[in-house]
């Protein structure tokens, strides 16, 4: 109920929030809601499935790139190049789970964490700088106003993420908790008797690499027309690491703890870098101690996350929290 | 008798669950004691709690002070040798690592040689392999290995878990005489866990009956060995 | 020619700094299973130390001794207090903690010595015994240095007490507990070998790779995919590992991808390594810890 009711109202803050907030806030907060589809596909795999990736930010990238390319280069449509381009990171993080499939979860993350920092110069390589733009990167055109509807760039770009955040969420909803989510979790907590009950352990990790890179594609791609431009030097390990943050404090294997973790990596950089007016330049330190310190004392004290720590905050209030 | 090592109401725990309910022994100086029973009767899990590898409760005197000992390392200390089941080689160590391991926590270097040469005429098997991977001896000497190490320590208390287990009869007979001959002439004290009781009790002067986490027999080993009602119900011979 | 042996000798020169990140990376490995990721980032902080002490005057030397001793001490504090309490996990918890640690260590760097690039002194400028036509001297004392690191540690684990003891708890720690080895300290002193052996891995790639709170990053993917090269478990792998990839980087990154994208040799190492052979060159079994 409590749940419901905290769903209906984040619902309603965001459909309200095109018609009074200014154009700068709806920006912030359409990187919230990419940041959420991007943590949502991680969560996907590294809290319901327990595959760790260090290397989101790759698969993001990709997306943005993809829908990048498709607009600028061969003229198509935001809501073809997205969709085009996510289905390329399903099929390229789906080949990517292949030979993780042999990695075991500490491989799989020197192997992500390898994807991670080697990103940024692969997007800058010189044999791919007619389609990418090399280090310059691509301008992106913004979409203009949605359905013929009066509106700024900003409320389009804002409809547009809160429209596919909110399919996306309800499809990972589902997802978790129907049969792929049980088998998803049964692999990550008991991988042997989920393999002996006939769970195809190898097929089901596989797919959901893609799903989840899938999920980190269509952030990419929104998160490409939202900014308007792609540059290999905002898709490094940062990101990918931003990503991982994000889940740790938002809450491993919560659906709406991303939402969490999205306010969390958008707004504290954001808010550290004022900082820098009180401690001068150096407070540009401040978001990375603020994640390291959080991220290690979460692991400690509360190791599912904001998402866990209301739930049982709600227990102890006797709110039914399903 | 004096003891050199007491129990009383002493308890075991695996995580939260209680494996031995409160047993009373008392390991004699100088001789030789014997823990008998079936598979799972706690034997191994007593010995384990005399080396504080998992948590224990209750009142443990050793040489007639409590041991507050909370961690292996410091049971080890205070000379107080365990050849766990399993044995315990460090696999990918020589033989002699292995055994200069054993006389890890000693200062006294001259007689630590010493000793390698008194193990080397016990075993002589040891000597010729010194330089070889553990991991690559037999299962015998293994065995021989991991009582060589516990013998390094110079301990006053041995406690061996099952060294007859998985090993050819003429090598068990042979580690037995050597067991005996260790107790006889250096004084060493042994508490000894064995399925194979008849054994057990050739080398024992005292033993005890363990069924599902509690003693249910104590006494001389002559006396236990003669009890036919025991043997009967208990040793399965 | 003398191109070709530039690049070999220059790709031995960074090989040397990869090889010991990953033989400290390989010390923790065999003692937890687990990869320290914050390996490179407190490296680059104990360089920056080892920079500010110069910055105050301090000979070279000196401030490379005390750099040593301050990074062991390090270590084997953050063992004790961050780690340690981590010891029954899950990988994936040990793995967010080390990024949180290299997340502190690099703000940390950034707070206190800011996030302009610093040229890092070498005290072997200026003894032309050790440079020779095809390496700056440098890059020749580099691989001295490193050579030396590597021998001081073989020795140490093949030839004391000590190292025995840290051999032995890695291996078997309930084991070693029962000949007295007090296996938690030997962790402890793990990770100040390892903490120690980073900062002489900063200081000798710090004059070629330039001081900034990300100059870890690279090297670090480099120490990774050399570990992962000759197998994780087994630290000669790991110095083979380390100075091949600092060679093949170099060649491949003249005469075949390019400068710009040397990186993904790494990635392309690493991938490759484990599909085709995931133990590594050397390594015994891969450990699926999931």
């Amino acid at each position: 109920m409590a749940v419901r009711l905290a769903w209906g109202l984040a619902l309603a803050f965001a459909i309200s929030s095109p018609f009074w907030m200014s154009g700068y806030h709806l920006y912030q907060f359409s990187q919230v809601l990419i940041y959420a589809i991007a943590l949502l596909g991680l969560n996907l795999l590294t809290g319901y499935n327990g595959q760790l990736s260090l290397g989101h930010g790759a698969f993001f990238a990709i997306g943005g790139y993809g829908a990048a390319i498709l607009i600028v280069k061969f003229g198509l449509p935001f809501w073809l190049a997205i969709p085009i381009a996510s289905a390329v990171c399903f099929v390229a993080g789906f080949l990517f789970g292949f030979p993780a499939l042999r990695f075991g979860g500490l491989y799989l993350a020197l192997a992500t964490f390898a994807l991670a920092v080697a990103a940024p110069q692969l997007l800058a390589f010189k044999g791919i700088d007619f389609l990418t733009g090399g280090s310059q990167g691509l301008q992106v055109p913004k979409p203009g106003a949605l359905l013929g509807l009066p509106m700024t760039t900003d409320q389009s770009v804002f409809w547009l993420c809160l429209i596919a955040a909110v399919a996306l969420f309800v499809i990972a909803g589902n997802l978790v908790r129907g049969r792929f989510g049980r088998a998803l979790v049964a692999i990550r907590d008991h991988p042997i008797a989920a393999e002996s009950m006939g769970v195809n352990a190898a097929l089901y990790k596989t797919i959901c690499f893609g799903v989840s890179a899938l999920y980190a594609g269509v952030a990419g791609g929104l998160d490409a027309v939202a900014v308007g431009f792609v540059s290999p030097e905002s898709f490094g390990l940062a990101l990918s690491l931003a990503f991982l943050v994000g889940i740790v404090v938002g809450g491993l294997a919560s659906i709406g703890g991303v939402l969490f973790g999205a306010l969390f990596i958008e707004f504290v950089p954001n808010y550290a870098d004022q900082l820098t007016v009180y401690f001068g330049e150096n407070a540009k330190a401040l978001p990375g101690a603020v994640y390291g310190l959080l991220m290690i004392l979460m692991m400690a004290a509360a190791p599912m996350g904001i998402a866990g720590l209301l739930r049982s905050l709600a227990r102890a209030s006797g709110l039914r929290s399903q | 008798m004096s003891a050199i090592l007491a129990a009383r109401g002493l308890k075991a725990f695996y995580g939260q669950i209680e494996a031995l309910h409160g047993v009373d022994f008392e390991v004699e100086e100088g001789g030789v004691t014997a823990l008998l029973g079936a598979n799972g009767a706690g034997k191994t899990t007593t010995l384990r709690a005399i080396s504080a590898m998992i948590r224990r409760e209750g009142n443990l005197e050793f040489r007639g002070k409590r041991m507050t000992a909370r961690a292996p390392e410091d049971v080890a200390r205070l000379g107080v040798a365990h050849v766990p089941d399993g044995r315990g080689t460090f696999t990918d160590l020589t033989v002699e690592e292995n055994l200069r391991l054993g006389a890890y926590v000693r200062r006294d270097r001259a007689a630590v040689k010493a000793d390698f040469q008194r193990i080397f005429g016990y075993f002589p098997r040891l000597a010729e392999r010194i330089h070889q991977q553990a991991g690559t001896l037999s299962g015998g000497e293994q065995q021989m290995l991991a009582i060589s190490r516990a013998l390094l320590l110079k301990p006053s208390l041995l406690l061996l878990d099952e060294p007859s287990f998985g090993l050819a009869p003429l090598v068990v007979a042979e580690i037995f005489r050597i067991l005996r001959a260790i107790n006889e002439s250096e004084g060493v004290s042994i508490l000894i866990v064995e399925q194979n009781a008849n054994l057990a009790l050739d080398l024992a002067t005292r033993a005890y009956l363990l069924e599902t986490g509690r003693v249910v027999v104590g006494g001389a080993a002559s006396a236990i060995r003669a009890d036919d009602s025991v043997r009967r119900a208990y040793l399965g011979y | 020619m003398v191109e070709l042996f530039h690049q070999l000798a220059s790709g031995l020169a960074l090989g040397g700094v990869y090889a010991i990140t990953a033989l400290a990376l390989v010390m923790i490995f065999q003692a937890t299973q687990l990869v320290n990721f914050a390996q490179g980032e407190m490296a680059m902080f104990s360089t920056y130390i080892a920079w500010w002490l110069m910055q105050n005057g301090w000979d070279y030397w000196q401030a490379f001794g005390v750099t040593v001793v301050f990074s062991f001490v390090g270590g084997v504090v953050i063992e004790r207090v961050v780690v340690r309490p981590f010891a029954q996990a899950p990988v994936l918890a040990s793995v967010i903690v080390f990024i949180g640690l290299s997340f502190i260590f690099n703000a940390l760097a950034g707070f206190f010595f800011g996030y302009s690039v610093q040229s890092f002194d070498t005290p072997f400028d200026g003894r032309p015994w050790f440079g020779n036509k095809f390496m700056s001297a440098h890059e020749s004392g580099s691989v001295v240095v490193s050579l030396v690191v590597l021998a001081l540690v073989f020795a140490f684990f093949r030839f004391t007490p000590l190292g025995l003891a840290m051999r032995a708890a890695a291996q078997n720690p309930a084991s070693a507990r029962l000949v007295g080895v007090r296996v938690g300290w030997m962790l402890a002193l793990g990770w100040g070998l390892a903490a120690a052996i980073g900062a002489v891995a900063g200081m000798m790639a710090a004059p070629i790779v330039y001081l900034d709170p990300n100059m870890m990053g690279g090297i670090l993917l480099y120490a990774f995919a050399g570990a992962v090269l000759g197998g994780i478990d087994n630290p000669w792998g790991a110095v083979f590992g380390g100075f091949t990839v600092g060679i093949a980087e170099n060649l491949l990154g003249a005469y075949v991808v390019g400068e710009e994208v040397k990186l993904s040799v790494a990635l392309i190492i690493i991938i490759g390594v484990l599909v085709a052979k995931p133990s590594g060159l050397f390594g015994r079994r891969i450990v699926a810890r999931v």
